[in-house]
């Protein structure tokens, strides 16, 4: 390892998960998973990164509430994506209970 | 109670405060003392002894007794057990009538409970271990000024814990580069920084100073990161006046949170600024300076489940409650206890984790369990474990001591903490593989790779003083 001083560069991150590598689509659909499993309700928002800094996003569709299907959410995420390429795209777990989101990250981000 | 006569004298408290036949109502607020008496007095007089003196008696008959319904209004000793594994020592159960306490005061909760009883002869040692609160009397608290959910909103911080780090050296900087220290931190991907406990308003740093400054800090690194960020700026002062100067002058700089140090600026201020922060927005981070002198003992003392569940009901959205593998005492199992007791809604007996009453918190918000205190990036796959999504996770010198310094700690401690998320969320058993999965992570970012260099061997292996009660 090298000893040298390095230099940290601040980088413009969007919350959950801005700290790692870019997700290929298996860790993706392991997330999706994990909404699922918790019973959350999956849902997509998407915004141009000029505004991300918003509590609001604005909504793909409504929520996919009772939606188990790993294959409809990354399909839904993929239209949201191809529909806005210039936008972030985030998913969130929406938790009923806690009235929170489980669970909540950028899936892709804008060009 | 038959005789309505007044007879002057002394008699043994057993005859008015111990009884067993008495069924707890769901209105009385019950207590745990475990108690240890002078060896020629049977136990049976020592728990009547503590309900009578914790509550409505005293050690002399007085004739305006008769002039109330001390049936009523006395506290009963109603039950005692063995303590498991200790022959010397035993569980005191008592019920309190909820008319003995003023609405929305742990303060006077304390003051009875806590109070002169501790000091009595015929005892050698006493902890009360939990107190049960009736959901009649959480219902005349406030609370968090804000609660786990609302925080979440407004921080924008969702589905993993939180990340910070207390603001090292902790004294002798001056403002100008305590704003330094802590734009740094937050810049390189902590979520928020914390004013050390020590840290008021000293020659070295006066208050406004420090608060203008880091209040820039906090601005820029907002804006250059893109995320939302604070700095729990410490509030605590020698009066409540000065104390809600400062808190009005953190609200115009911009902070989100405020800091308060609840044992040593007691409840009365806690209280007070936790409605303060309620009425303003603000959050409210708490601090537990003194606890170990009040809860560490295991047979005298305060148990902190009890300290805690009084936070809750006094205010805060943060409480300090130990990291179990760090530097400071903290037995896994009885944290694992207490930080049920700020977070849940309900919290059933569970003897394994010293809680001793079932608890109902009702609608009450819950509170971030801080975990802070010789932590490094080693310990994150644990901690995540233990501590789960709703904590808040301090690495101070784990930051500021990288050798890159306080950025790039931060953004390792970051890398680390996302990473061991995800791979909890992807079904990983993490605290078993955490070498695998830091290791993994180290791959992408250098700054990790450094720190899990720097701190490999570091480790806080002695046996906690206080333990659970087992056989």
């Amino acid at each position: 390892m090298s000893t040298e001083m390095g230099n940290f560069e601040t980088a413009q991150t969007l919350e959950t998960f801005g700290f790692l590598p870019k997700m290929d689509q298996g860790e993706i659909q392991a997330q999706v998973a994990y909404i699922i499993a918790n019973g959350w309700s999956p849902a997509i928002e998407h915004e141009h990164p000029s505004k991300s800094f918003d509590h609001y996003w604005t909504m793909w569709k409504l929520p996919f509430f009772g939606e188990t299907d790993m294959g409809t959410v990354l399909a839904e995420l993929d239209a949201c994506h191809r529909a806005f390429p210039d936008h972030h795209v985030r998913l969130t777990g929406y938790d009923s209970y806690t009235q929170s989101q489980g669970s909540c990250f950028v899936v892709y981000e804008g060009r | 109670m038959a005789d309505k006569s007044y007879k002057a004298g002394v008699k043994e408290y057993r005859d008015k405060y111990w009884t067993p036949d008495y069924v707890p109502l769901d209105t009385d607020l019950l207590a745990c003392f475990k108690v240890t008496g002078q060896p020629e007095v049977p136990r049976e007089e020592v728990a009547a002894a503590v309900a009578a003196e914790s509550s409505t008696g005293t050690w002399s008959t007085v004739w305006s007794e008769l002039l109330t319904d001390l049936e009523f209004y006395k506290g009963r000793a109603y039950r005692i057990e063995d303590v498991p594994g200790d022959s010397e020592s035993f569980y005191a159960f008592v019920a309190y009538p909820i008319d003995l306490f003023e609405e929305g005061s742990v303060v006077n909760v304390l003051t009875s409970l806590v109070g002169n009883v501790f000091g009595f002869k015929a005892l050698k040692h006493l902890r009360l271990e939990d107190i049960r609160f009736p959901i009649a009397y959480i219902k005349t608290c406030g609370g968090p000024p804000a609660g786990i959910q609302v925080e979440r909103d407004r921080l924008n911080k969702y589905g993993r814990p939180m990340l910070g780090a207390t603001i090292k050296p902790k004294l002798g900087l001056s403002a100008k580069n305590y704003g330094r220290a802590v734009y740094e931190c937050l810049r390189g991907g902590l979520d928020m920084t914390k004013d050390d406990e020590n840290v008021n308003s000293q020659p070295f740093m006066r208050w406004r100073d420090r608060f203008e400054f880091v209040g820039e800090a906090i601005q820029k690194a907002e804006q250059e990161t893109g995320e939302r960020k604070g700095h729990y700026l410490n509030v605590t002062a020698a009066t409540p006046e000065e104390m809600y100067k400062r808190a009005e002058f953190a609200k115009e700089v911009g902070s989100p949170i405020l800091m308060h140090d609840f044992l040593t600026g007691g409840f009365t201020a806690n209280t007070g600024l936790a409605n303060w922060c309620r009425e303003n927005g603000m959050l409210l981070h708490i601090h537990r300076a003194m606890h170990a002198v009040i809860d560490r003992h295991p047979k005298h003392g305060i148990h902190f489940r009890v300290l805690a569940k009084c936070l809750r009901l006094s205010g805060g959205d943060h409480l300090h409650t130990g990291t179990v593998v760090g530097k400071l005492e903290g037995d896994r199992n009885s944290t694992l206890g207490f930080v049920d007791q700020l977070r849940e809604s309900f919290v059933p007996e569970d003897r394994a984790r010293g809680v001793f009453f079932d608890q109902d918190w009702g609608s009450l918000p819950g509170v971030f369990a801080v975990a802070s205190g010789g932590i490094h990036v080693w310990h994150m796959p644990a901690l995540v474990t233990i501590f789960g999504d709703d904590s808040m996770l301090q690495f101070g010198g784990g930051t500021q001591g990288h050798p890159w310094g306080n950025a790039a700690g931060a953004a390792a401690n970051r890398v680390a903490l996302e990473a061991s998320v995800k791979a909890r969320n992807e079904g990983r058993v993490i605290e078993k593989e955490a070498r695998d999965i830091l290791t993994e992570a180290a791959r992408t970012s250098p700054e990790l790779a450094i720190a899990m260099e720097t701190w490999k061997e570091i480790k806080f292996e002695f046996e906690t003083v206080d333990k659970l009660d087992v056989g």
